[in-house]
């Protein structure tokens, strides 16, 4: 790639031996994908590795390495969930020994990295950072060096900003240094569809089976779905967000993709319509039962299948405000037809600090407090990827936490019965 | 003698048994659990991935699609790089997806990991050679069957 004199400076150690080391890592990885150049970031990072793993050495020293550099990212910087929340999320003796002393053995003091280098605030620990109440929220164009799956994918096709599938570290080196290889989805050419998916279904589709089954099809391609707007109509209000939030997350865990595009929805979709998909454009058909034989393709990990369910998580990625209000109704609703007034299963609803702050604020929090459902900030993800998680029956309506945990996977209307005692 | 050619992007040579992942290997559902429990090996623990899934991944040649799944992917590779437990070699049918490109250039820049990278061997890789396979890997991109299983 060809580099101006200031970046040629930088690879030559002018401005350090770190600053170079990560220079050459970004213009390393540009070169495979054929990157012309580097292009500047345009607005604040969101890191993927928020979890202090104490085996993640390599982790910590290049972090030591960039605080003993004197680098800090221009702006301020988002962080995924914490692995780790005591006070809402209850756990044994043992969890605890292991989560404290094995498990996140670090993250205190990866946290004070963090902070060392350009961590916005305490409350920066979301995988929704783009979300208002958050507020690290890409405008249209904007080039970002974000990671976290499910946080790329709603950037770059929901909100039209230009993001890469970076990898953790490398999405901390883009926000030091300030610029990103041009390729890719940072291009024109690289937005460009390369699967047309035809939804023929008879109602809405269940947001995480539906990006669930495109994911596993098209990979890292980018889809084009047509037939979608039928249902989310062609405005991006909240409960539409919502939606794209939980199926582009589902698309990027079941698959790699990075963007897609919503005909009539999305914003490329609506300024370019069938123009930004490429001619030799494959065809996926999505029917009522394509998403059942998907639903159905979901093994069971669970030591008993029929096991009773100890556990459930809703929110991952976290739950968004207007998400956290219908979970309470749809609760509420369901306690009335079970005649409890508690949910019996322990229920974790999980969703970004401002979003809690807010959600607070409203009877709604009451409610669910009554209704003995717990609300956190903590990743779900982080918190099943222990020895003693994996042996438990946890259920969950994520298709990402079905992914990387052994968590049982059930649809939204099936879940809350379980978790509500609705035979 | 079944014969490949592809990109190389980390070389060094390889002879022994390879996996084959004909779906796009998932790094951090693989990987994760025997990086996690500080295991002298990785068992693949992907249970979406039949191909890999309960086996030895540790010192073979991986045969696979692309990487797919969450983007901590690459600091996984480098992360099992680190502890000396990765793939002797990760052999692409396709192009490097994003992921395993980062952490193969993470583990070689920051780690000085000598893993074994090459791209583009062209799909029929994924069906020619089979896991169990003994595989000779040269430094210029080749990849060739030795012993069949």
């Amino acid at each position: 790639m060809k580099l101006t004199k200031e970046e040629q400076d930088i690879l030559a150690g002018k401005e350090g031996e770190t600053k170079a080391k990560i220079l050459q890592t970004l213009v390393e990885f540009g070169d495979l994908f054929g990157a012309d150049k580097l292009v500047p970031v345009t607005t604040s990072g969101h890191l993927v590795t928020s979890f202090g793993i104490g085996l993640l050495k390599p982790v910590y020293r290049a972090m030591d390495e960039i605080i003993n550099a004197g680098l800090k990212t221009p702006y301020p910087f988002t962080v995924d969930p914490r692995p780790i929340d005591y006070q809402n999320v209850k756990c044994g003796v043992l969890d605890k020994l292991i989560f404290s002393k094995i498990m996140y053995s670090k993250q205190k003091h990866y946290e004070e990295q963090l902070s060392k280098i350009g961590l916005k605030n305490k409350n920066a620990f979301t995988c929704t950072c783009y979300l208002d109440e958050v507020g690290n929220t890409p405008k249209f164009g904007d080039v970002l060096s974000w990671a976290e799956s499910s946080a790329v994918v709603f950037a770059n096709s929901v909100l039209g900003a230009r993001c890469n599938r970076n990898s953790g570290m490398l999405d901390i080196f883009g926000a030091l240094i300030g610029k990103v290889p041009n390729f890719g989805l940072l291009t024109d050419e690289g937005r460009k569809a390369n699967w047309i998916i035809k939804l023929e279904t008879t109602h809405l589709p269940e947001a995480q089976i539906l990006g669930s089954a495109i994911g596993m099809k098209v990979m890292e391609d980018v889809p084009y779905v047509q037939g979608l707007d039928k249902f989310l109509g062609t405005k991006l209000n909240d409960d539409v967000i919502s939606y794209l939030k939980d199926f582009g997350a589902a698309t990027a865990s079941n698959g790699a993709v990075g963007l897609y595009h919503i005909e009539n929805l999305t914003p490329e979709a609506k300024k370019y319509g069938e123009k930004i998909i490429n001619k030799d454009a494959k065809v996926y058909i999505i029917d009522d039962a394509e998403l059942e034989r998907v639903y159905k393709s979901y093994p069971v990990m669970w030591k008993k299948e029929n096991a009773k369910p100890t556990l459930c998580f809703i929110g991952c990625p976290h739950l968004s405000f207007s998400q956290l209000n219908k979970w309470t109704e749809k609760i509420e609703e369901n306690l009335s037809h079970s005649g409890r007034r508690k949910v019996c299963v322990r229920t974790v609803m999980t969703a970004a600090p401002d979003v809690v702050a807010k959600f607070k604020e409203t009877e709604n929090f009451l409610k669910l407090k009554k209704f003995g459902v717990n609300l956190s900030s903590i990743c779900p993800l982080m918190y099943t990827n222990n020895p003693l998680a994996g042996s438990k029956p946890i259920i969950t309506n994520s298709n990402k936490l079905r992914t990387y945990s052994k968590s049982r996977y059930f649809k939204d209307d099936d879940i809350v019965k379980i978790i509500c005692g609705v035979k | 003698m079944k014969k490949f050619k592809g990109r190389v992007i980390c070389k060094g040579k390889y002879e022994g048994e390879c996996v084959v992942s004909k779906q796009g290997l998932n790094t951090l559902a693989t990987f994760q659990k025997s990086a996690l429990m500080n295991k002298k090996k990785v068992i693949g623990s992907d249970q979406n991935n039949k191909d890999v899934y309960g086996k030895n991944l540790t010192g073979v040649a991986l045969i696979l699609p692309q990487t797919i799944g969450s983007t901590t992917g690459g600091l996984v590779i480098q992360t099992i790089c680190q502890m000396g437990i990765n793939p002797s070699a990760l052999l692409f049918s396709e192009e490097i997806d994003s992921l395993a490109a980062s952490g193969v250039i993470l583990a070689k820049n920051w780690e000085n990991s000598n893993i074994i990278a090459i791209d583009k061997l062209g799909k029929e890789i994924l069906t020619e050679i089979k896991t169990g396979d003994i595989i000779k890997v040269s430094e210029d991109g080749t990849v060739e069957v030795v012993e069949e299983k």
